[in-house]
């Protein structure tokens, strides 16, 4: 297939994305500039990091000057998911050849969510440039929601209380998509009240690793009765 | 701000996070078979994981103090009801967090 109707859909298919980045974007710049953090590292850590959530905690980590292994353990509790992001895409990635290794490294909640839906395209090499340029374009617009709101950040001052929300709000939306695309409810309901029930039981620190551990467990239990439903 | 302070941080941070997303792939690497269970996992975990992610934002909710988590049921409502009529996420998404900040920033 052509190169440029692949970008073509690749794009229709991030505006979604595109619009969140940018809105979550400037959230993370503007936040990071009121702790008085300098305008390069939003630079550095959207192009490094490249993680949401985990950029919006770095800048109280930073801004309260953790320890390195507070810094450490933090990153792998709060991005541990990414565990099982790489889990359901190993079959789709094979074979990617000289972009893999940018194609993990790129993979964030958002590109996540687009390239394990996609059932575009059926030649391999159709899907390795879909999946390399939905993950590309991703990343650009996180890069310029960063700055973007960085340099607001350091122009005005503004009431940032509650602009966190927007992950929250972006993940709702993708939860929302999901239980429509998908007939069967159990394992979305499985994630939401397992990690509810570990929440509680194990507090907010630790909850997200004994959650993970249950919902794997669970659902390799009802693997003989929910696989066929997936076909 | 201490400098190099930052900067190792970052790069604590930017080194676990790329770990976790590599890992499995070079655990599952080459032309060996992905065994079935892992291939099932791969299917059923993207609906779970986002639920858990939806519970994991809402950690730091105090539900028997603060604001009782009033307005995050309020926000999540009304992200999710546009999102189900509308399937807008950019609208869903910039109506909810305004609304959320508005709410306790004004309201309680």
């Amino acid at each position: 297939m052509e190169k440029k109707a692949i970008f073509k859909q690749a794009f229709n298919d991030t505006i979604p994305v595109l619009a969140g980045y940018i809105v979550l974007g400037i959230g993370f710049g503007i936040l990071l500039r009121a702790k008085g953090i300098g305008i390069i590292y939003a630079l550095v850590m959207s192009i490094f990091m490249y993680a949401g959530s985990m950029q919006y905690a770095a800048v109280g980590l930073i801004s309260g000057g953790a320890s390195y292994l507070v810094v450490a353990m933090t990153t792998l509790m709060v991005n541990c998911r990414h565990l099982f992001y790489g889990i359901s895409m190993i079959e789709k990635y094979k074979g990617m050849g000289i972009v893999k290794p940018y194609l993990m490294f790129a993979m964030t909640d958002e590109t996540y969510s687009l390239v394990v839906n996609s059932t575009r395209y059926n030649k391999k090499e159709d899907r390795r440039k879909y999946y390399t340029i939905v993950s590309a374009l991703d990343h650009s617009y996180w890069i310029t929601g960063c700055m973007l709101g960085a340099l607001i950040g350091s122009l005005i001052k503004i009431n940032t209380e509650g602009i966190d929300f927007s992950l929250t709000a972006l993940f709702v939306t993708i939860f929302v998509e999901q239980w429509r695309s998908n007939k069967n409810h159990l394992s979305a309901i499985l994630g939401v009240v397992i990690t509810a029930v570990c929440l509680i039981v194990f507090g907010p620190e630790i909850f997200l690793i004994p959650s993970m551990i249950l919902i794997t467990v669970f659902l390799l239990l009802i693997r003989k009765k929910e696989e066929p439903k997936y076909g | 701000m201490d400098n190099k302070y930052i900067l190792i941080s970052i790069a604590i941070m930017s080194g676990v996070t790329i770990l976790l997303r590599v890992l499995p792939f070079v655990i599952f690497a080459g032309d060996r078979r992905t065994p079935g269970a892992i291939i099932y996992l791969g299917k059923v975990l993207p609906f779970s994981i986002m639920g858990m992610l939806v519970v994991y934002c809402l950690k730091s909710v105090d539900i028997l103090g603060g604001t009782h988590g009033i307005p995050e049921v309020i926000a999540i409502s009304i992200v999710a009801l546009i999102q189900y009529w509308r399937k807008n996420t950019v609208l869903s998404v910039v109506i909810g967090t305004v609304t959320y900040m508005l709410l306790i920033q004004f309201v309680f």
